[in-house]
């Protein structure tokens, strides 16, 4: 297990993740496999394909990509079902799906312990585990997410207590070439300032993310190699 | 020919008009489609609305009934909202369990309801920890092209204005409620959120309220939901290309203007019905 701690600060915006850490082919079956930490928060990322799809599922110029997230304890609801949808999109707009045009992708996010910040998690596990199944993309893609608390910080990677403490909650996707949000999703109520502040703080962290991928799969390679 | 060329070349008939800052339909890029409101259409539900947005229909019924508030929050009410989308809308959709597009929509409308808190659920309470409301509002699409989150926020809020809660009294020796449906009193609207969604075609050009066709070519989709005082309750973008914060200010500017247009409707539609009767 590789674990790094990320503390920096710069902009006069203090920019703190909790320890991150990530294995990459960890299970046997999958073509793609990772787990991803952040903190207490832990989750399980499978790839299977480019499979063989279903007639009724089938894209004529494109691979047909499938999202199931399973939950810690009881069956998926409605919220998992709108999570599925932020994820699936998310990596579609990433993978090269083109390159497999009639075939399948299914992506499982086993959620192993929720601490806070699961929907940023499932990003990256997602994102690690694509990687490791080798498939082609244009980007990688990083999940963060911040917390506006009652006074109007903002708390990056925030944990389950934090987050119920928040006056808004605000998930992003943030690209690696142009540091653009491919994917947003927000509860709570927020001023327009507030949102372009989170938006300035994540690219900022997703810097330090990105980093962490690199430095994860440089010495997951340095044995091998 | 015009046909034959949008129904093979669906992406190239319409980046041909997009190149000329206009839509298939004769729209401007920034201009949405005519908005009308109807409200109270259902007799038989405490509160409704019909709406449409161009083609796309959506009906909102709110029932109420008694229950008993949760341990968690003995304070508290329930507002249940459902969004369904029947085969009868359009062909995309089949019947059986409801799809991933159903869902999701269901579950942005009651994080709406809880960031907006457009109707708090503490009003909704009775009798602390014994008795309060429970509110369905069920959204259900009769026409879809497009547009499904703007038009369901529209007959939400217009249909929560519209309901009328009637009075309940504890009575003390049976500890039974008693309903007195000739006493009712409007439910108390805190915010009014509006929402506003955006279409990127071929990762560049912006347009809002997109029809069916339109949704099914564009590279991603965003919702930006308003309140009057120009706050954000949501900004929805379940992902696609990417967007810098520039573009996404320019969609927060738009939909401040269009709550303001929503808000001008809604307060004349009511008013109208309230002159009427």
């Amino acid at each position: 297990l590789r674990t790094t701690m990320e503390v920096c600060s710069s902009d006069g915006f203090n920019v703190t993740l909790r320890e991150f850490g990530c294995e990459q082919c960890l299970l046997s079956r999958p073509d793609g496999s990772s787990s991803f930490i952040q903190g207490d928060t832990s989750v399980l990322a499978a790839v299977y394909g480019p499979a063989e799809v279903k007639v009724s599922k089938e894209i004529y110029d494109r691979a047909t990509l499938e999202v199931v997230i399973q939950t810690k304890v009881g069956l998926p609801s409605v919220k998992e079902r709108s999570q599925e949808q932020c994820v699936r999109e998310t990596c579609e707009a990433s993978l090269l799906s083109s390159l497999h045009p009639r075939s399948s992708l299914t992506l499982i996010l086993q959620v192993l312990h929720n601490d806070g910040s699961l929907l940023s998690c499932f990003l990256n596990a997602a994102c690690m585990a694509f990687m490791d199944a080798g498939l082609p993309m244009s980007c990688l893609f990083c999940g963060v997410t911040c917390a506006i608390a009652s006074d109007g910080q903002v708390i990056t990677d925030p944990t389950a207590t934090q987050e119920k403490e928040s006056r808004a909650l605000l998930t992003f996707a943030i690209d690696s070439t142009e540091q653009k949000v491919l994917m947003s999703s927000t509860k709570g109520s927020f001023s327009v300032h507030e949102l372009q502040e989170c938006i300035a703080i994540s690219q900022m962290a997703s810097e330090k993310i990105f980093q962490f991928y690199r430095e994860s799969v440089q010495r997951r390679y340095s044995k091998t190699l | 020919m015009a046909a034959g060329f949008k129904t093979a070349e669906p992406l190239e008939y319409h980046r041909s008009f997009l190149k000329e800052n206009c839509r298939p339909d004769g729209r401007e890029l920034v201009e949405f489609r005519t908005t009308t409101l109807n409200i109270g259409s259902i007799s038989t539900a405490e509160g409704s609305a019909l709406v449409k947005i161009g083609n796309t229909t959506v009906i909102c019924g709110i029932k109420m009934e008694l229950a008993n508030p949760s341990v968690e929050a003995p304070n508290k009410g329930y507002i249940v909202p459902n969004v369904d989308l029947p085969p009868l809308c359009s062909s995309g959709f089949r019947p059986g369990a409801p799809g991933e597009q159903a869902q999701a929509a269901s579950q942005f409308m009651a994080d709406i309801i809880e960031s907006s808190e457009v109707v708090k659920t503490e009003d909704l309470c009775i009798e602390r920890g014994k008795l309060c409301w429970v509110l369905y509002c069920d959204l259900m699409c009769l026409d879809y092209d497009g547009n499904l989150l703007d038009t369901c926020t529209i007959a939400l809020l217009a249909a929560l204005k519209n309901a009328q809660l009637p009075e309940v009294t504890v009575n003390a020796e049976t500890s039974l409620p008693e309903v007195d449906l000739k006493k009712r009193k409007p439910l108390q609207i805190h915010r009014h959120p509006v929402a506003s969604s955006f279409c990127v075609f071929d990762n560049s050009i912006l347009i809002v309220d997109p029809t069916g066709e339109e949704e099914r070519l564009s590279t991603a989709q965003l919702t930006v939901v308003t309140d009057e005082d120009g706050r954000l309750c949501s900004v929805h973008k379940p992902g696609g290309t990417s967007l810098s914060g520039e573009r996404l200010q320019e969609c927060i500017s738009r939909a401040q203007v269009r709550h303001r247009e929503i808000r001008k409707l809604i307060d004349k539609v009511a008013q109208s019905v309230t002159s009427g009767k």
